[in-house]
């Protein structure tokens, strides 16, 4: 059964690698289910990463490092929605420049924590663990009972922000405000509130999904420990059409599709590297192309997208 | 007014991180004659990235403490026009030495080494030279060779993982030192290697080195600047072997040497002569003799009698009597490359494409 053993394997660092690409995709959906576009995800995901990586080396509270994560992020989202919420600032800009501003950020902070460890009391809060009984199916039992808390975390997640967005009332002023913000205000639902909620949460998710690279995955710091992550999960927030569910396959994909890359150098079959890395854009590409195509309602952008709300405009 | 006081806050806030994360230049007081030599240099990374930048600052700070006043600029991307801004930037700061760290840097240099006779510049692993532009780099490979004797003797399974970044010549020459160090002491054990296709990337890195550990390696070597193959090792309570510095610290439970290299060496010797007036355009490139390059002390976790066999060979190498690449060498389909006593001469070495028998991979394309 030594094939079952290496796909199981396979499947359990495929997963952890997509985990962190999971919370930012969710991250990103909650923001632009609510019109706005925020290219400021790897910002953010590094400022979590920097912040939980240091709260973790000083209090050994891994409980305080995910929280102290998820506020950074958090904290990099606030300056987006002040000035695209509030100011009504142009979002694509306000993006980047966060991307640009968290980088610098996490630098400086990784920078006086560079040589700290990870102290154990977190390290092994992080530490994949193996459920008894479960651990031994075959296949699943590495691929999905093998697991770190942040990967149950991510799933748990996505499929609580699923429910969210399209079963609850919340999640209905979501949708609304995201299509069509000046019908939601006039029904009484208020836009700047859930535009902040949403922005906010959005950043939240985004900053533990870096602090899963840097705490729990790797317990070294690393300049720059995304290393782009963040962009890929950008693109695969128009892969998985804005459906939290869709984004665990689509992060689960792309872990698979990089572990893949590495196992094919063992069966010496030769795909350039490089093809695999442009296969999620690529990817991102066609889904683009058939949801202009097909026009099926639920797999739209929400139609408010990348737009400021002006009220007096209504 | 409160949105605006706000606004004015936060545009404070943007501003003071940005100055701080944003420095660059580092003054050092001193007011000798030889200070006139002002040392410049252009890093790919950042100074504190724990890394390969980091290794070549200590190295700066040695020239420092020379009583040389240096300046540096950090994070600079790979292409001709940031690498000439860059440079542009240390002359105007006054420098007339300049040092760039990385490959890619090599056309951006040449080219402002052509526009300033008068600046001596010298840049890292490349191979143009010009009257006034010098080449340099360690044969980290002497290293590597130590290093597969460790990874050698400890490996039980006899099958040994490497993560490396690029299929050039500098990655292949490691890779091909590093297993012939292991087949000098188990002939038995083989190298499979998988390659990243990126010089840094921490997450990447990891599940590179994962897949390996998945099949089954017990050791994990490495030629990537982060430790992040070194933690998968731990992870999977397995052994592992560092590259550019000491870094017990990342793994302590699976960390047994690392390849290193010694920038100072070769930044204080080259501000010397600068100061000596005795400079020239050269191609250096030295190894453990030099301690250009070193291997790291070895931990406890070493198998028992491999330190008698590293410092046999350090101690061959250092007197010539041991070049790690003499024939007979064979490729990976076992066809002679290098007839028997015939040794490698330096310019076949730094350009070699080839894997060694006992190598598990493909250079990619």
């Amino acid at each position: 059964m030594e094939i079952l053993h290496q796909i199981g394997l396979f499947l359990q660092t495929a997963i952890q690698t997509g985990t962190p690409i999971l919370f930012a995709i969710v991250g990103g959906i909650l923001c632009e289910k609510v019109g706005h576009m925020n290219l400021g995800v790897e910002g953010m995901m590094l400022m979590g990463a920097s912040f939980g990586f240091t709260v973790a080396c000083a209090t050994g509270n891994p409980l305080l490092a995910m929280l102290a994560a998820g506020a950074a992020g958090a904290a990099g989202a606030l300056i987006y929605a002040f000035i695209t919420v509030t100011l009504r600032g142009n979002q694509v800009v306000t993006g980047l420049v966060l991307t640009i501003f968290g980088t610098g950020v996490s630098g400086l902070i990784g920078g006086w924590v560079s040589s700290e460890q990870i102290p154990q009391s977190v390290s092994s809060a992080f530490r994949p663990v193996e459920i008894p009984v479960l651990s031994n199916i075959p296949i699943l039992g590495e691929a999905v009972f093998s697991q770190d808390i942040y990967v149950w975390l991510g799933l748990v997640i996505a499929v609580l922000a699923y429910f969210y967005l399209n079963k609850t009332k919340l999640g209905l002023y979501v949708r609304a405000i995201g299509e069509n913000p000046g019908a939601a205000d006039a029904s009484g639902i208020n836009v700047t509130l859930h535009k902040y909620i949403n922005i906010l949460l959005g950043g939240f998710l985004c900053g533990l999904g870096g602090a899963y690279l840097s705490t729990a995955f790797l317990t070294t710091w690393q300049d720059n420990v995304t290393a782009g992550a963040g962009w890929i999960a950008v693109a695969l927030i128009i892969f998985s059409t804005w459906n939290p569910l869709k984004a665990i396959f689509a992060a689960y994909l792309f872990g698979m599709l990089r572990g893949l890359n590495y196992k094919m150098q063992g069966w010496e079959i030769q795909i350039p590297s490089q093809f695999l890395t442009m296969l999620p854009y690529i990817a991102t590409i066609i889904v683009l192309i058939f949801i202009a195509m097909r026009k099926k309602k639920e797999n739209q952008p929400p139609k408010a997208l990348g737009e400021a709300y002006f009220r007096e405009e209504r | 007014m409160k949105k605006k006081l706000i606004a004015i806050l936060l545009a404070a806030t943007c501003a003071l991180t940005a100055g701080l994360t944003g420095c660059s230049g580092n003054t050092a007081t001193s007011g000798t004659d030889e200070s006139k030599v002002v040392a410049g240099f252009v890093y790919i990374g950042k100074i504190n990235d724990g890394g390969y930048t980091q290794a070549h600052d200590a190295g700066r700070l040695a020239v420092e403490a020379m009583g040389v006043k240096t300046y540096y600029v950090e994070d600079v991307p790979e292409t001709v026009a940031d690498t000439k801004e860059a440079i542009q930037t240390l002359i105007d700061e006054g420098c007339n030495l300049i040092y760039s760290n990385s490959f890619g840097f090599m056309e951006g240099t040449d080219q402002m080494a052509k526009e300033h006779p008068e600046v001596k510049f010298a840049h890292c692993s490349g191979y143009m030279r010009e009257d006034n532009m010098s080449t340099y780099f360690g044969k980290v490979y002497q290293a590597r060779y130590l290093a597969g004797i460790v990874a050698g003797m400890k490996t039980e399974k006899n099958y040994i993982g490497y993560v490396a970044a690029k299929g050039i010549p500098e990655v292949i020459r490691g890779i091909n030192a590093f297993t012939l160090g292991v087949q000098s002491v188990n002939p038995d054990a083989k190298v499979e290697v998988v390659f990243t296709d990126t010089w840094y990337d921490p997450t990447v890195e990891k599940q590179a080195a994962l897949e390996l550990l998945n099949k089954g390696v017990d050791i994990i070597a490495q030629h990537q600047d982060t430790t992040a193959p070194q933690v998968a090792a731990e992870e999977k309570g397995a052994y592992c072997i560092g590259y550019n510095f000491p870094t017990a610290d990342a793994a302590p439970k699976a960390y047994l040497t690392a390849a290193c290299f010694d920038w100072k060496t070769f930044y204080t010797d080259d501000v010397q002569k600068a100061i000596d007036g005795t400079w020239t355009s050269r191609a250096y490139w030295e190894g453990l003799a030099a301690n250009m390059t070193y291997l790291d002390k070895l931990t406890d976790l070493c198998a028992e009698g491999t330190q008698k066999k590293v410092d046999a060979a350090q101690k061959a190498i250092i007197d010539g009597t041991l070049e790690p690449f003499t024939g007979p060498l064979y490729d990976q389909e076992g066809n002679k490359k290098v007839d028997d006593g015939v040794k490698m001469t330096d310019d076949e070495i730094w350009n070699m494409n080839w894997f060694v028998k006992g190598v598990v991979g493909t250079i990619p394309a």
